[in-house]
């Protein structure tokens, strides 16, 4: 678990940088006006906009998720929300000590320095980091402001190479020098801090996880085909998306996935492609309407001709779940990936990526993927 | 088993079996007379093993006497003496010998009826007549005698004195089995009544005696003593003597008894005592209220609550949707054989509800007219009377042959007897199964002393009389165990008794108690029967139900209160460490506005009706009590330490020292100041308020002792889960 605290890059020392001096501004809004509401002797309330999936729009012209309007209120004297009210506050205030220090801090750094005991009372502020993450997304949404822009980020998950240059904080990166380990994603990847410098790529293969991405690495499949190689590590967190939506939105690199054959592969996909229910608010940053999912496809079971073995029954929470996938309004109307899904449940079982090892250790990397390209065989 | 039949094959060449002729047989059959049958059959009447014969013997004297003085209007007055005629037997034996005296006040007894009333089985007033009362076969008194008679051989010893200026009758009598008749062994007249033995028994009958209060020549200037020597057990607990005078003296609170039990209790069970009574109580030597129960050298006395007779009770006629074709018949030929009378006449005069114009339209219905005689009426003409009965629409029998306890009197015994924070009662009004008036009350009580985490405790009673046994056969308990206590905040396991502080009280008045056999332990399951308990439980359930809520309520608000107050420190520092406003300031904001939230909570709740005006009367029912120095005390957080806004660190870890330590704030604020009425600890406040807050009558009631701060005040835990 990262504990350091960084400094912010570039100028955040000379003094507080303008992002930073409009997220202070918002803070300080929403303490006053609990100060104001206070003195005037009305119940101080923060308004949160909800995020579920009653209050998820899915924006057909755009391919994204969107958060709707609808707006939690948190008043200070319910006993269902009081602590979380207090807790809520206790967050605000952290984060503005952070920003005022110039400094960022990890998930887990800001839960402690907010866990203390209540004042006169053996009660805790926060007991667990499990009660301070949902916390820190409500101040997110209730501020209008990014995680990087409260100065706080997550750990780093997912790793790059290819054929590409970054800057990483002033440091220059090359992602073709990155051995088997690769370049491991920052949670924060703003322009801010990374940068894109040189870039001969002509696309992205996104992979679910290390296992399959070392496959392909050791295969320098990013040098045979002129791609960027990443994974990230099954659902991928934020840093990952927003990474793989700047490499596509900048550089208008495509973004290629290479997904297991099941429910949860679909799902990462779709997650990617139009955004989460829990961070919509944030899906014009996150969303990549144009990613493709490559594989593994219902049908390599045949044409690949794969072996018995590589089968693994559908549970019956598979079968809701894929289910449920193939009624979401993105994927409703979509003929390929209805007869990809239905293909999934008439198949009655799911695949890995690594199923493809059976026929040979490299087939992926080298038969399967470069001829599922060639022929452009992907959903979208 | 091979070689065995073989055997009996060696032998078969025998004569063949030869049975008994119809003449040898006839030689044999004769009449069984009902002593007979009964000493045989002795578990019928309750006389199974050695300890309840003790208790039936002391249940038939007592109930006898109650109904005895009850009848001829004197406040009872009732003494039960239990003598251990073998105290130096060894501690393992399994029984010993007693002497049962029960002395009352009654009008006492006509000679010439002493051998029929305590010599013969089946004779008695009650049998014949559809009153209220709490014999009725005939068969109890007597039937301890001829127990005591086998057991010991020792006759009945009875005093009685049937007129103030006249002196009494001396007689021991013996009950010949075979003739179903007494025996008088000795018949005197005598001047000792009440008998003077008994003042100085014991050294608690001395001092009692000394007072006044025991068996004294006023209390007792007419009466009845009868003493059984029987083979008997006394021990304590469930189904014992102590139990049954316990839940008599609940069930009649006109009555004062007496009891002075042996001076030995036999060993072994002392363990199942019953929690929650006042005999329990007094085992641990708390219970010493003047108008409870008090025990003076051993001698329990279970004083009158309340100088008043129950009403008298009216005998009634049978009603005619009541009885059967047989006993129809049997009327006719009686009525025949005493008056000659008409049909029309008989109809009205042999039976309740009957009308002039009802019984002419009865007479025309079968096709007689109103001259015809009684005794001319034909089986068919009979049978068609009877289903006329049937079909002839016709008022309920009249109820005012029924004197139920009372809601008022009932919750004083069980105020008396159960030690808890909570009493409700009901009475229902006057119901009929198989034509017969009854009438059922029900009371509970809840929390206090009692345990929480047993099955409720049933008690039953008939006509006033306890029921001690065969609780699981007894429609009472079906009913307990038919009514949705989970409606009234209490668990209740499928289909079973409902699990929780609470004491369950059934009484059934009815002119006809249908027990489930001769012993009279369980009250038969008829359906009007047991939906009146219903309902009865019912009522009482909701009573509890709302008082359960509204407690719960109250606590829910005192934490809503201490949540918030708990938390606006915090904020007022957050915002104070964004904004710059003062937080001391915000701070008073924010707790004014607490305040003010939680009053406005009580508010509403009271126009809810829910709370009624904490100070003065918590319910507005007669049928219920709340003693609030019982209730347990609300769970309540450490106080709060006021905020310090000063020097944050310091403050902090003060602060921190002074919660380990549990240290109250020095200035308790006003909100602790108000809750200290709660807390077990603060026992003056709880002394000075009255204790019971019902009926004025009731309020001259002394407050049961507060308790002792049993239970220390818990603080909430950081997982709590009361907080959200």
């Amino acid at each position: 678990m990262a504990k350091k605290t960084n400094t912010s890059g570039g100028g955040a020392k000379g003094g507080v940088k303008a992002r930073d001096a409009a997220t202070q501004q918002k803070i300080l809004a929403l303490a006053q006006e609990m100060a104001k509401r206070t003195h005037a002797g009305r119940e101080p309330l923060i308004q949160i906009p909800t995020r579920t999936k009653s209050n998820t729009i899915w924006n057909k012209k755009r391919g994204i998720l969107e958060m709707g309007a609808a707006v939690a209120e948190r008043p200070l004297f319910d006993l269902k929300t009081a602590k979380q009210f207090m807790q809520t506050m206790l967050h605000a205030s952290t984060i503005k000590d952070l920003i005022d220090a110039g400094k960022t801090s990890s998930l887990r750094g800001v839960f402690y320095k907010a866990k203390h005991t209540v004042a006169g009372t053996k009660e805790n502020t926060f007991d667990t980091q499990d009660e301070s993450d949902p916390i820190l997304e409500d101040l997110e949404v209730a501020l209008a402001a990014l995680r990087e822009e409260l100065h706080i980020f997550a750990e780093n998950r997912g790793s790059m190479v290819g054929n590409i240059t970054i800057v990483d904080k002033g440091d220059e990166i090359d992602c073709r020098r990155m051995g088997s380990g690769g370049y491991a994603l920052p949670s924060i990847v703003e322009p801010d801090v990374i940068q894109f410098k040189k870039c001969e790529a002509k696309f992205v293969l996104h992979v679910e996880k290390g296992t399959v991405w070392n496959r392909f690495n050791e295969d320098r499949f990013w040098e045979k085909n002129n791609c960027i190689l990443t994974h990230g590590a099954g659902q991928p967190p934020r840093g990952c998306r927003r990474l793989l939506q700047r490499l596509n939105q900048e550089l208008g690199l495509p973004i290629i996935c290479v997904l297991d054959n099941d429910p949860w592969g679909h799902y990462i996909y779709s997650v990617i492609k139009q955004g989460s229910i829990s961070l919509a608010f944030e899906s014009s940053r996150l969303a990549i309407p144009e990613a493709k999912f490559l594989g593994i496809r219902a049908k390599d079971f045949r044409e690949c001709g794969l072996d018995d073995a590589v089968k693994i029954d559908l549970t019956d929470n598979d079968i809701k779940r894929a289910k449920e996938i193939a009624a979401y309004p993105w994927f409703e109307g979509h003929r390929g990936w209805q007869r990809e899904i239905t293909g999934l449940l008439n198949n009655g079982f799911k695949m890995e990526v690594e199923s493809l090892i059976t026929k040979d250790i490299s087939y992926v990397s080298e038969t399967y993927v470069p001829e599922r390209l060639k022929a452009k065989d992907w959903l979208e | 088993m091979e070689s065995a039949v073989k055997d009996r094959n060696a032998q078969a060449p025998k004569k063949p079996r030869k049975g008994a002729t119809a003449e040898e047989m006839s030689a044999r059959q004769k009449e069984v007379s009902v002593s007979e049958f009964f000493v045989k059959n002795r578990h019928l009447l309750g006389f199974d093993n050695a300890r309840k014969a003790l208790l039936t013997t002391v249940k038939e004297a007592v109930d006898n006497s109650l109904d005895a003085c009850e009848e001829a209007a004197i406040l009872p007055e009732i003494v039960v003496v239990i003598e251990d005629l073998d105290p130096k037997r060894p501690a393992t034996a399994k029984s010993s010998r007693y002497r049962v005296t029960v002395i009352d006040n009654g009008p006492g007894i006509v000679r010439k009826q002493v051998e029929n009333i305590f010599g013969r089985l089946l004779y008695g007033s009650k049998f014949h007549r559809l009153k209220m009362s709490r014999g009725q076969q005939g068969i109890g008194i007597s039937a301890a005698g001829m127990n005591g008679l086998i057991t010991t051989g020792r006759p009945m010893v009875i005093t009685t004195k049937p007129g103030a200026k006249q002196s009494a009758h001396f007689i021991e009598l013996a009950m010949n089995t075979k003739t179903n008749r007494a025996e008088v062994t000795l018949d005197k007249e005598t001047k000792d009544f009440p008998p003077e033995r008994f003042l100085g028994l014991t050294p608690g009958t001395r001092q009692l005696s000394r007072e006044g209060k025991f068996l004294s020549e006023e209390s007792f200037r007419t009466g009845t003593s009868v003493s059984i020597e029987l083979e008997g057990k006394y021990q304590k607990g469930r189904g014992s003597v102590d139990e049954f005078l316990e839940l008599t003296a609940i069930a009649n609170p006109h009555a004062r008894i007496v009891f002075v039990p042996p001076t030995r209790v036999s060993q072994d069970d002392a363990d199942d005592m019953l929690p929650g009574t006042s005999a329990a109580a007094a085992e641990d030597g708390k219970s010493s209220a003047p108008v409870q129960t008090s025990e003076t050298g051993g001698v329990v006395v279970y004083p009158r609550g309340i100088e008043e007779l129950p009403p008298e009770t009216r005998e009634i006629q049978p009603h005619p949707k009541g009885i059967e074709l047989g006993i129809l018949l049997q009327m006719l030929k009686d009525y025949e054989a005493s008056e000659k009378g008409s049909l029309y006449e008989f109809l009205q005069t042999r039976f309740c509800r009957v009308s002039s114009a009802t019984a002419s339209r009865m007479c025309s219905a079968i096709g007689v007219t109103s001259r015809t005689r009684a005794g001319d009426i034909e089986a068919p003409q009979a049978e068609k009377l009877f289903k006329v009965f049937e079909d002839e629409k016709l008022p309920p029998p009249p109820t005012d042959c029924l004197a139920p306890i009372g809601v008022r009197q009932l919750l004083a015994g069980m105020l008396k007897g159960v030690k808890a924070e909570f009493y409700a009662a009901s009475t229902r009004e006057a119901a009929v199964y198989r034509g017969r008036p009854f009438q059922i009350e029900a009371a509970i009580a809840f929390g206090g002393d009692l345990p929480g985490d047993q099955s409720a405790r049933v008690i039953r009673f008939a006509n006033r009389v306890p029921l001690l046994f065969q609780q699981s056969a007894c429609s009472s308990f079906k009913a307990v165990e038919e009514t949705p206590w989970k409606n009234y905040a209490m668990q209740q396991p499928r289909g079973s008794l409902p699990v929780g502080p609470l004491v369950v009280m059934i009484h059934m008045a009815s002119v006809w108690v249908p027990f489930t056999s001769e012993s009279k332990e369980a009250i038969a399951d008829y359906d009007e029967i047991r939906k009146e308990m219903r309902l009865a439980l019912m009522e009482c359930g909701r009573k509890l139900g709302t008082y359960l809520r509204k407690r719960q309520k109250m606590r829910r608000e005192s934490e809503r209160r201490d949540v918030f107050e708990r938390y606006i420190g915090e904020i007022a520092k957050a915002i104070h460490a964004i904004t710059g406003d003062d937080a001391k300031k915000l701070y008073d904001a924010l707790l004014e506005q607490a305040r003010r939230k939680t009053a406005v909570a009580d508010q509403q709740l009271d126009e809810d009706g829910k709370v009624v005006k904490e100070d003065d009367e918590p319910f507005d029912d007669d049928g219920v009590i709340v003693v609030p120095s019982a209730i347990a005390p609300v769970e309540i957080a450490a106080p709060i330490a006021p905020v310090s806004f000063d020097e944050p660190k310091a403050a902090e870890k003060g602060r921190a020292a002074k919660g380990a330590k549990g240290a109250k704030s020095p200035e308790p604020r006003a909100k602790n100041a108000a809750k200290a009425e709660a807390k077990p600890d603060s026992k003056p406040a709880a002394k000075a308020a009255p204790a019971i807050v019902t009926r004025k009558d009731l309020a001259s009631r002394p407050a049961p002792e507060p308790k002792p701060a049993a239970k220390p005040s818990k603080r909430f835990d950081d997982d709590d889960p009361r907080l959200f």
